[in-house]
């Protein structure tokens, strides 16, 4: 079977559907692939979002939110904790989504737009003219299926082909990933009102472990260790640990496992008629591992700058510039500045993180946002944080 | 030859994004390992369930 459309998206995560629903919207015809059977499952997340950022781009619907929460509450090793409020910690705390539900009501938007969603449907490689990408070989129910389309947009999530069939080094290091592991926790002490961090060598190596709450004395217990730093099985036997001393008593409903990029803005997400958007872009904030709203965000900027180079008629690396430069302006900077935040972090003993957070104990930081808070670290253990002073402005 | 147990894989696909050499793909529900695997180990390292393993 063969079709064609203007534009094929691969993967119907937030990023996908934002870039489908986006595309649609400006007169493109669209075709979203999905390979699972359905959409939004398996869930790989720990489901948290900023809700100001989210507003900006979708109206949430409440069946959307698990819980909402007051702000984040961040464990030093030797258990001192310091806590930001909701409005100043901003981008990463907010809502924790039921992304089973929102993923699921994204590509619905999508389709509402005119994009045409095609589950169970897996691209297999890139049908290529002259050396050209022009569209997308897959298989749908185990049948083959050719689909020719100018601009080929790769939203394929961690494990993303369509880059690396294009050409893009996409390849993670695994100084660059982070591997985690998540259960949904039941228990009579998890905090419904705040996300919790927990900091700490023997918790989390290079990473950390959260609880974020999703209503109901139920949350998402997790934790991501740097792959440098893993072994074979180390993540889910790191939260078996985890989980039996913090919440001896906690009743385990789900599991959840996967990697999360931590790699700050790779060299190239674009190539003659291909754009990378999302984890497959590898544009997850490398410090908290947070994917959902940037992908969304560059599935906007993807979408539109689609529409214009085929109106344009250039659908090359070229034609596809603006959005190369457009999602660097923006999400590229917050990358880059997180990567280096990462590499340092990555770094710190126990002790290290002990006086950090211990030295914001006579500090009130509850009016401050991160910056703010970095000054005031930085003011406090000068020595410590000395190679990121010129992050520190 | 690298080995996947596929009763303890979880299908999320993290050794897919490390793979120097594109050989692994993740089908829905399972890993395919194609001839392309220079058994090099990597994703081993990176699997959150110790799902797979280099056997000699």
């Amino acid at each position: 079977m063969s079709m064609k459309c203007d534009l094929v998206v691969v993967g119907a995560g937030p990023g996908g559907s934002m870039t489908a629903k986006t595309a649609a919207q400006a007169g493109l015809k669209v075709v979203m692939l999905e390979k699972r059977q359905e959409i939004g499952e398996p869930v790989r997340c720990a489901e948290g979002v900023g809700k100001r950022a989210l507003c900006e781009m979708v109206k949430p619907e409440p069946e959307w939110i698990a819980a909402e929460v007051k702000g984040a509450k961040i464990y030093a090793p030797d258990g001192t904790s310091i806590v930001m409020s909701e409005d100043k910690s901003g981008s990463e705390v907010g809502y924790v989504l039921e992304r089973k539900v929102f993923d699921r009501a994204l590509a619905m938007q999508a389709a509402q737009a005119g994009a045409k969603v095609m589950v169970k449907t897996r691209a297999l490689g890139l049908i290529k003219k002259d050396g050209v990408p022009c569209g997308v070989s897959a298989m749908r129910l185990g049948e083959p299926l050719q689909i020719e389309a100018p601009i080929i947009i790769g939203a394929d999530g961690v494990e993303s082909k369509v880059g690396r069939w294009a050409g893009i080094d996409t390849t993670l290091k695994l100084k660059d990933m982070e591997t985690c592991a998540q259960f949904l926790v039941q228990d009579s002490t998890i905090d419904d009102e705040y996300t919790e961090f927990f900091l700490g060598n023997s918790i989390a190596p290079a990473g950390y472990a959260w609880a974020f709450p999703k209503g109901e004395k139920l949350a998402n217990v997790g934790l991501g260790v740097l792959g440098t730093r893993s072994k074979p099985g180390e993540a889910t036997r790191l939260l078996n640990e985890f989980v039996k001393a913090r919440y001896p008593n906690g009743k385990v409903l789900e599991m959840v496992v996967g990697g999360d990029p931590c790699a700050g803005q790779i060299e190239s997400t674009t190539s003659d008629g291909v754009m990378l958007v999302g984890d497959a872009a590898r544009q997850t904030d490398p410090l908290t591992g947070g994917g959902i709203l940037s992908a969304m965000q560059a599935g906007i900027m993807a979408g539109e700058v689609a529409a214009k180079a085929l109106t344009a008629g250039d659908v090359s690396k070229a034609g596809l510039k603006e959005y190369e430069d457009r999602w660097r302006e923006d999400i590229g900077k917050h990358l880059s500045r997180s990567y280096e935040f990462k590499e340092f972090f990555v770094k710190l003993t126990d002790n290290d993180l002990n006086q950090m957070l211990g030295s914001l104990k006579k500090e009130d930081i509850s009016k401050m946002d991160l910056r703010g808070m970095l000054r005031v670290l930085f003011r406090l253990n000068p020595k410590l944080l000395w190679e990121l002073r010129h992050l520190v402005v | 030859m690298l080995t996947v147990n596929r009763y303890k894989c979880c299908y999320c696909g993290a050794c897919v994004g490390v793979c120097p050499t594109c050989a692994l793909e993740l089908v829905e529900t399972f890993i395919e390992v194609s001839s392309d695997c220079k058994e090099c180990g990597i994703c081993t390292k990176i699997c959150p369930v110790g799902a797979l393993e280099v056997k000699a």
